[in-house]
């Protein structure tokens, strides 16, 4: 019992601080994960980060899944998440019951004026941090594209468009494979 | 029944958000605003700014403003639960048979194939994104500053917002 609570607390203080989503907040569940409570060693989280980077879902909802399902199977997987999730979920709510009324307002339409090219300049920064971590050849150029072409203009569903290039992908290194 | 319809249209984004928050931009644009019309652009970008000054991942952020804005407190719940249920399953999945999937090649192949069209999705959703949010030359610029200090001098985005906030009261 308190186990649960403390994997409990300790998910809920890493989602209430994650700002900005992704990256930012591996400082703290490393303190918090292996620092403070040794839940994992630092080779286990690594190894979560791995998994977390080719599994869908944010990398905090999969590493406190991961950590609640070893320290304390399901019920443990299902409290960590739970955790995690929350404090977002309560400030959102908030936010949107309170404050959302006020966008007809004058002074509000003119701060998202300002806002939206500022959510267009995060993204296109998101997409040159990741296309320079990503160390770019020709074929992932040309995948990129690709993709970019058939969201834009040919209207295909991103979930077609993610199972077509793993499956080709799969097929590419599996002959390559056989030729060796 | 729309409850129903929110929760699968967030299952299958939370399915396939590989890649962090922004890559299921252009499936939750594809999901909310043009098969089903819950949401329009405009609101899609104002509550992406909401998003992204609050604390926590943005798939839940933006799952729970979103879920709300279409079927209440319900709506949210729904929208919150589809969007971790995979991950939670693949997660559960994957802890139970660590060393197995680690080593596998094909887990490895698939991903090499998905990376570049994370990066594509990532930039079909800042298109789609800009064609809304860039109105004028004033707005260009903004966003061509903002992009310089977000890329290359570390401005935090939460400070971006807030100064972009500020600057839209003075130039609009």
């Amino acid at each position: 019992m308190e186990l649960l609570f403390k994997l409990f607390w300790s998910f809920f203080k890493i989602g209430a601080f994650t700002i900005g989503g992704g990256y930012a907040m591996l400082p703290l569940i490393q303190r918090e994960v292996v620092e403070e409570n040794n839940w994992l060693t630092s080779d286990e989280f690594v190894d979560i980060l791995a998994i977390a980077e080719v599994t869908p879902g944010p990398v905090a909802v999969n590493t406190s899944t991961y950590v609640g399902y070893k320290k304390a199977g399901l019920k443990g997987a299902l409290i960590c998440t739970l955790g995690t999730i929350l404090p977002s979920f309560i400030i959102i709510l908030l936010i949107v019951i309170f404050f959302w009324g006020y966008r007809g307002n004058p002074i509000i339409e003119k701060v998202f004026l300002g806002i939206r090219p500022a959510v267009s300049a995060l993204i296109f920064s998101a997409v040159y941090k990741l296309g320079k971590t990503m160390k770019l050849n020709k074929t992932m150029i040309i995948g990129a594209l690709l993709t970019i072409f058939s969201i834009l203009f040919l209207d295909l569903s991103p979930i077609v468009i993610i199972l077509i290039s793993s499956i080709s992908s799969i097929v590419y290194f599996k002959n390559k494979e056989k030729k060796i | 029944m729309n409850i129903l319809k929110l929760f699968i249209s967030f299952l299958k984004i939370g399915a396939f958000s590989f890649g962090g928050g922004y890559a299921m931009l252009p499936l939750i644009q594809k999901e909310l605003i043009d098969v089903h019309g819950w949401i329009t652009t405009k609101e899609f970008i104002d509550i992406l700014a909401v998003v992204e000054m609050t604390p926590g991942p943005v798939a839940i952020n933006s799952a729970t403003f979103l879920g709300y804005k279409v079927g209440g407190f319900l709506g949210s719940v729904a929208a919150t639960v589809g969007v971790v249920l995979p991950s939670i399953v693949i997660i559960l999945i994957i802890a139970h048979f660590l060393s197995k999937f680690k080593s596998s090649p094909y887990v490895s192949w698939a991903f090499t194939g998905i990376r570049p069209v994370v990066l594509g999705l990532i930039t079909s959703a800042s298109l789609t994104v800009a064609k809304d949010a860039i109105i004028d030359i004033k707005s260009f610029v903004l966003m061509a500053i903002l992009f310089y200090l977000t890329s290359f001098k570390k401005l935090h985005p939460i400070l971006v917002i807030v100064l972009a906030g500020v600057v839209g009261v003075f130039i609009y």
